[in-house]
Order: C-alpha cells, then structure tokens, then sequence
C-alpha cells in the first residue's frame, strides 16, 4: 500500500501534483511508458533470431473517415468490446501559444471553466450531471491546440453529448466559479516557483524563446492570468472554438450513423469559420551554447539540456526518431541511460526526446543528479551527443531500434482514450488515414546515412543549452539566468 | 493544472480500482456473480503459482506480470529498502543472461517493461505483442530463481537508488512530510517505514543481505501470474507449465502478524519549509483494510469516501470550496487496498488568504456532522452509482485488468473478490455507511500534518 516505486520513471511523471501531502498508492503507479508492440514469427529462444524488423499493420484497428449530415468530420475506430464511447479532440491554433499579449493562461481558463456551468445549469448542477452519469469530460490547452476529451457509458450518451454541446456552446462563467478556478490556478503557479523541475522548465523555454509565444507558460502568470477577463474568455469561446479547426477522434461502440448524429448535436452548433487572427511568428531560437543556474536549495540538481530540432512534417523526422531512441530515447536500453545511469549510477532518470513543436522544435533531454556529480553527468551527456554528431549509430543499433520502435506501437493502443487522441494526432499532422499501416514502412526506411545527416545537422556538442536548478558543482554559469516571474 | 477538485474527482477512481476491493464478506454462492467485471480464467500450476488470464482482443497484444508476494514490510529490521534494491537487481543478470540484456531483449521485442514495489508486493511486467509472450516468460521465470548477483553490479545500482530517493523525497517537502507522518501514525506496523528505505540503511545493504531475501522469497509458491491481452487460459497454460511449472516451489519463511497498538494519543506533525508556497492541511484515522480489522467495514468506507470526495459535487469540495470558500481543496482518501492496517484520511489546503486552522475546522464540522446526521439514501445510491460504472471503465484498456487483479491477489484476496466488487459495493446501505464513520471517526485518535511555508533567511 502507499506509494509504488519503481524501476524507472517516464519523464514529466513524477510531478507531485499541487504538491499535496498524501499519496494514495495507486497515484504514484505510472509503470508505462508512452508505447508497445507487433511484430511476425514465432517465439524465438533466448537471444536469437531477433531478426525481424518488418512489422504489418495493425490490422485489429480499422479507422474509417465519418463525415455526419451537417459536415463535421471524426475518425472512427469501432470496437465492440465495452459499452462505451470516447471522443478526443482538439481546436488547432487555440492553444496558450495564441493567447493574446498580456493575457497568457486565457485558453488554460477557459478550458477550466467549460464544464463550470453552462446553459441553465450553475457549476455544482453540471457538474452533479456528470458525475451521476458517470460521464467523464474534460479540456485543457497546450501550446498549439484546445483540447476535449469524453468518455460515458453508452446508455448516457444522448445526455452526455449534449452536456457536451453546452459546455462548448453556452458555458456561463459565473464569477463565482471564475473565482474560485483562477484562484486555484494561481496556487499552482505559485507552487511551481519552487518545484526544481517546473522552474528548470520554465527557465528553458525562457532561454530559448524570449518573449516568443512558445516560450509562454500555458498556465499564465499571476499578473496575465488577473488580467484576463470574462468577456475575454466569451470571445474565445467564439473566436477559436470554431468548426473549421476542430479535429476529432471517436472510438467506441458506435457506428458511423450514429456518430454522424453525435457530432452533429455535439459540435454543429459552434461557429463555422474563425475570424481572422494575426498568425504566431516563427521562433527563432537563442542562448545556444550558454549554461543557465537558477540557484535552488536542495540535494539534488534538475538539469534540462538540448537544442533546436525538427517538425513532426520534416522529411527527417523518422531518422531523428530513431537516433533519439537510440541516443535517450526509451526504456533502459538508449545509451545515455548505459552509461550515466547504468555503468555509474549518476542518476535514476535521464532521458532525451523530441518535441516537435511547430514554432521551435527541440531536441532536449533532462536528468537530475547530487550537486556534486552534475559536472560528470553533463560530460557523460557531452560525449553522448559528441559521438552521435561524430559516427552516428551501428548497424545493430539501427536494426534494434526498428524492431522496438514498430513492435511497441501498437501497445500505445492501449484503450479507447489511447486510441481516439492518436486519431486527433494522426489528422492534427497531416498523418493519413493509412497511417497506421504505414508507420513501419516509414521507420524501416530509414538509413545509417540518415541518421549520420541528421545527427550532423542536429546535435552539437558545443552549443548544447543548459540550465541546472540546484546547486550544482563543477559548473559554470556561461549566461545570466532569464528573470522567470510567475 | 491547478484544478484541485479535478485531481480529487481522479483519484476517487484510482481508489475505486486501484484500491478498492475489499474482502468479501460474504462467500460467494455459485451461480450468483452476475455484475462479473474482468470475468477472468483461472488455474494453478503444481508448484502452487497461481495463474490469472484476461482476455481482450481489440489489438494482439498482452500484458505479462508476475507479482511476488513480498514487499517492504517483509524486510527485515535494520534492512529498510531492501525489497525495492532488490526489484532493481532483477535487471542485473542470470546464469544465461548478462547485465542489462533482459531489457535488451524485451526492447528489441517491442517490448516495454518495468517493475515496482509496494509495502505489499513486488510486481515485474513486460507489454509485447502477443507473438512474443512465450520469450517473455521464459525470461521472466529465468530470473526468478537464478538471478547472478555481483558486487559490480550491486554497487552503481545503490547510487541510482540514492538519486531516486533524492527525486522522490529528499528535493520535495511534501513528501519528506509524509515519510515523518507514516511513522507517526503506525507505532509498530513496518508500514511506518518509507519503501524506498532510510538512506543510512540503504547505505549498509550488503550483497548477503540482498542474495538472501531473494533465496527466502522469490518461488513459484510465492508468486502470481497475471496475463490481460489478446490471449486466452488455453494459451497460456502449456506454457505457464513449461517455463514457470518446472521451478521447484519452496517453504517460504515465516511472516510476522505485524498488530497495531490502539493510537491512544493525537499527534500533529509540521514541516515548515522555505519552498512550500500553499499550506496544505490533513488527518488521518487508522482504518481496517481488507486484510486487516473489521472487514466488514470496507465497502461502506468506499462508499463513504465516494460521497465525501468523489467529485465537485462531493460533500467536501462542495461545502468548503465552492460554498463556504474557506479552501482551494478539499477531499478525502482510504485505500483499502492493504495486507496491514488502512488509514481514512482528510486534507485540505486554505484558499488565498486563509489559513490551515480555518479549513481544519471546517473539516471537522462535515465529521461531526456525518456523524450526527449521516448519510442520505441519495447520496449513497449516486455513490454506488459511480463506483459500480468505473469498474465498467476498468475493463477499457488492457493493462488496466492485470493491475487490479494482480494487486488484489497479492496482498491475498481473491479472484471472486474482485469480481463480486460491483455487486459488493451495490450492496452498501445507509445503516452500513453510518456505522463504519461511527466506528472509525467516532472519538478517535489521529494524526494531523501540516505543510506550512517558512520565510526565507535574511542572508542570501
């Protein structure tokens, strides 16, 4: 009972949320990571034969293009197994990044206060629907897009939907409720000031982006989020709720029909066209090469380190993937985790990836370790990255990296929310409806000669940025720390 | 971020699947499991490991675990955070295996894994496409018995474990807070020992110590495999016997009746740290688990936590939240999910401007009045209401089943248990509900934490 712990932790998944005392067990059990699996042959004995990288499609999910009768679109996934069905979806460019100057944290507001009452219903009357249902609804705002999610029972569907066009379509924003939700988010704020991991990221993005929307925390600050007001909130709702960015992903017990019904009752009543708005500018990214410390009272320094990278439509995209994999990429096999975690035992997690933001890229990668090791640590991460932009990766490596990379896809299908958010990231990158069978053709195409381009082309030693919360020996700040305030 | 009564909504859910499955307490009449939830086969092989198997077929792919019966409270004195080391060496190499080339070969099967350990149990777990399910077991029974412990190994792997308790506890006063109020609450339980292990003790853990723990409890009598997927007990069972079936079971050592002294005094333990930026507030009371006290009590005190917590609309969040504004959350916890004694637990975190004594008294009024009042007929039908439609959840992903049940069968229940669980918990009445707050609220001892912010020092 009470808390689980584990071999190893997933990036961004040890978050003590709202930093509350109490860990229930069940909270801390987060022992998957982000993937899983598929692949031909028989079971093969210890070691040997593991020569197939070609994996087939995933045949056991069909995805069928469903346009309802007043012309939204949704990707399906029929599945009969449970009497449930899960909508995910998304609003392009109705993330924090396009809040407006002066008002970070509106789409992070606003997405917190749909389900706080809308039409006749007051928060506790909306909310006391869902819950007697069962229903379970949700939005958030990351950077680039507004996001939705809904999972009911089928039997609740009808009302479930129509919650759901409320929430959309008339929310209230009664001032109590925006009230009391601003106030909570500002507890997070504040509480973020001094979490070693929360303040390392915000720093980070501060470094690399200035004052560029994609350095904006999502959240807001205390100053941005006071301003912000309920006709703000209105306008949003109209201007970036509209049909012509909206991208969803249904799976479930449903049939086409049926869902053409639902999308249309959910989402026909939201405008067709958003109104012009000025478009967020690319984002030049600075401050490489320069060493940030934030100074921070505790054992153990957060470190976050990486440089510009590319976009998910980047032809190179796929052998970038698979030299990340094989550089930090997953599980405990990628070679940072060889040989700053498992030959010296520097730290319990390190990790790279890619974030294939649209304005700002990155490649980037973090670990935390005592004050004393961070200088050793970042040299171990130096090297890594040397011998990567220098000889790329082995023939072995590449042929393991495939074989992991498509066998474990498809355990990211893991149930109808896992699957319904790959819809609406499918559609979001332009992916095709195929994608699914394509993936490991896409993956299996790529090349040593890719990998070394990218590698070159992407990893520099030299103007790798980093920023260390803590109080890190051996290291040198090369730069003044941006002033992040909350 | 930032919504606290979202995160209270979210873990009554994990409560309700994670942590919920009580002890039946009535026996189970064949015939009668109708609200069946994961409906699982069942058998056990002959060396007495039992075999679980959930079939879901949406994507051909399994979830393989195997769960052994021990955990940090089976460690021996002076030996804290042995049984999580542990769980990290069974990564380190076998008689045919080298250092790191079982992670190897689950990653190059498209595998994902990993293990963790609990006060309980120890769980490992592979996710693989279901073609590679039989190279997992027979890794996964390999090293259940021939595991090749060095001191080379032993040694970095120490310091990894140093760096997770520094992620853990040491950067973070939250949860340095709950390490001091675990041992306040539990005077005797070794559950008043953190899992991960005091540092000093980390420190002197010895090959000897390590080599012998997994002699006395790594077996097949001692274990469970838990398999949810695209498979169904006729595969799995050749198998099953072929790679784990042929491990010879072993007498396992005796385990302490570790018993709780009745708590005769109130404790408060505060931690004011310069980092803290919110107050937060909490109580605990000592509560039968399903193992452990009065059974009885289990599915009335989930019911009550549902109705306490389950929500925005839950009576705490509802009342000093959204009406009286004294708190940014408030909620409640029980996780009966537990070999040893349970705790039913409070918090609460003052709204802007407030402070800890405002939200503790305003907690203390919904016990009081819960205790004079009770609940409402409503109240519990809505509450069973939700619980039962999360077990319908529950059976969503395919991971989601082999966790339940393994965790249920480890800490010793059964596979009727958690089966019977919506019918359980459907039972619940009004009467049941009010007599378990009586008997675990009513004139009782707690402990109380409070998380407070500490100016900084002048001299920076």
């Amino acid at each position: 009972m009470i808390a689980f712990f584990q071999k190893k932790n997933l990036p961004g998944q040890n978050q003590n949320l709202l930093g509350r005392i109490q860990t229930p067990s069940g909270q801390n059990y987060r022992p998957f990571w982000r993937q899983i699996v598929l692949s031909l042959g028989l079971s093969m004995g210890l070691g040997l034969g593991m020569s197939l990288s070609i994996a087939p499609p995933v045949q056991a999910v069909e995805v069928e293009r469903v346009v309802s009768p007043g012309g939204v679109e949704a990707w399906l996934v029929r599945d009969k197994n449970i009497p449930i069905t899960t909508l995910a979806f998304s609003f392009r460019n109705a993330g924090g990044g396009a809040d407006p100057t002066g008002k970070a944290g509106l789409a992070n507001l606003t997405a917190s206060l749909l389900d706080e009452g809308a039409g006749d219903l007051n928060s506790q009357a909306f909310q006391g629907r869902l819950e007697n249902l069962a229903i379970r609804l949700s939005f958030g705002a990351g950077l680039e897009t507004f996001r939705g999610n809904l999972k009911t029972l089928n039997r609740n569907r009808d009302e479930a939907v129509d919650l759901l066009r409320l929430a959309l379509t008339k929310p209230r924003f009664d001032d109590d409720a925006v009230q009391r939700i601003r106030s909570q988010i500002e507890i997070g704020l504040k509480q973020r000031e001094t979490n070693p991991d929360s303040r390392a990221s915000r720093i980070w993005r501060k470094a690399l982006f200035g004052d560029h929307p994609s350095g904006r925390p999502v959240n807001g600050k205390l100053s941005t989020l006071a301003a912000i007001t309920t006709d703000d909130m209105r306008q949003f709702v109209l201007s970036r709720l509209t049909r012509d960015r909206l991208i969803i992903g249904a799976v479930g017990d449903i049939n086409a029909v049926d869902l053409g019904t639902l999308l249309d009752k959910a989402f026909g009543g939201l405008p067709a066209v958003a109104p012009k708005q000025p478009q967020v500018p690319a984002a030049k990214l600075s401050a490489a090469g320069d060493v940030f410390i934030s100074d921070m009272d505790i054992p153990q320094s957060v470190v976050l380190f990486g440089q510009p990278g590319l976009q998910r439509s980047d032809p190179d995209y796929y052998a970038a993937y698979v030299m990340n994999y094989v550089l930090g990429g997953g599980g405990f096999a990628s070679r940072l985790y060889t040989e700053v975690r498992e030959k010296r035992g520097l730290v319990y997690s390190v990790y790279s990836y890619l974030n294939p933001m649209r304005k700002g890229p990155q490649i980037s990668g973090g670990l935390a370790t005592r004050n004393e090791q961070v200088g050793e640590a970042l040299s171990l991460v130096r090297a890594e990255w040397k011998k990567m932009h220098e000889t790329g990766i082995s023939a072995d490596e590449l042929r393991r990296a495939k074989q992991f990379l498509n066998g474990a896809f498809p355990l990211r299908l893991s149930s109808t929310a896992a699957i319904a958010r790959i819809l609406v990231s499918m559609q979001y990158n332009a992916l095709g409806i195929d994608y699914l069978d394509r993936r490991a053709s896409l993956i299996n195409t790529v090349t040593r000669a890719d990998i070394d381009r990218v590698a070159k082309q992407l990893l520099n030693p030299d103007t790798l940025t980093i920023v260390v919360v803590g109080r890190p020996k051996n290291v040198k700040a090369t730069a003044e720390t941006p002033d992040i305030d909350y | 971020m930032g919504r606290t009564r979202k995160i209270a909504a979210t873990l009554g859910v994990v409560f309700a699947l994670g942590g919920a499955f009580g002890l039946s307490p009535i026996p189970n009449t064949p015939g009668a499991a109708r609200a069946a939830v994961f409906n699982p086969e069942t058998f056990t092989l002959k060396n007495g490991m039992q075999v679980v198997v959930v079939s879901n077929h949406r994507v051909p792919v399994v979830t393989h675990m195997v769960w052994y019966k021990v955990g940090a409270m089976d460690e021996p004195p002076g030996k804290s955070g042995l049984a999580h080391y542990f769980e990290h060496l069974m990564f380190k190499g076998t008689d045919t295996l080298k250092p790191g080339e079982f992670s190897k070969i689950v990653a190059e099967n498209g595998g994902r894994e990993n293990a963790f350990t609990s006060q309980d149990y120890t769980g490992y777990f592979q996710s693989v496409a279901v073609d590679r399910l039989e190279l997992m077991m027979e890794i996964e029974a390999n090293r259940m018995t021939k595991l090749a412990l060095t001191q080379d190994v032993i040694g970095p792997e120490r310091q990894v474990i140093l760096e997770e308790r520094s992620s853990r506890t040491d950067n973070n006063p939250a949860a340095q807070l709950s390490e001091q109020v675990a041992n306040a609450m539990y005077l005797n339980h070794p559950y008043r020992v953190p899992i991960i292990g005091w540092k000093h003790e980390i420190e002197g853990l010895t090959l000897s110590d390590l080599t012998k723990f997994y002699r006395q409890w790594y077996r097949p009598n001692n274990a469970i495999l838990v398999i949810s997927g695209a498979v169904t007990a006729d595969d799995v069972r050749p198998l099953a016997e072929k790679y784990y079936g042929v491990i010879p079971a072993k007498p396992l050592p005796a385990r302490i009746e570790w018993k709780e002294p009745p708590l005769l005094a109130d404790r408060r333990i505060t931690l004011a740290h310069e980092r803290v930026r919110q107050p937060a507030w909490s109580r605990r009371f000592p509560a039968p688990s399903a193992k452990y006290g009065d059974h009885s009590l289990v599915y009335p005190l989930q019911v009550l936590t549902e109705i306490l917590s389950g929500g925005a609309t839950s009576r705490l969040y509802k009342t000093l939240v959204v009406e009286d504004k004294i708190a940014a959350s408030a909620g409640a916890w029980y996780d009966s999910h537990a070999r040893g004694p349970s705790i039913f637990g409070f918090y609460a975190s003052p709204a802007p401007g407030g402070d800890t004594d405002s939200v503790e008294r305003g907690v203390n009024a919904q016990i009081d009045k819960l205790l004079a009042d009770g609940v409402t007929q409503q109240e519990v039908e809505q509450a069973i209401n939700r619980l039962q439609a999360s077990s319908i959840y529950a059976r969503d992903s395919y991971r989601t089943p082999a966790r339940i049940l393994g965790a249920a069968l480890a800490i010793g229940m059964t596979v009727a248990d958690v089966e019977s669980w919506p019918e359980q918990i459907g039972a619940v009445t009004v009467a049941d509900i009010n007599k378990a707050a009586e008997a675990v609220f009513k004139d009782r001892r707690s402990v109380t934490a409070l998380l407070l912010p500490k100016p900084k020092p002048e001299n920076k």
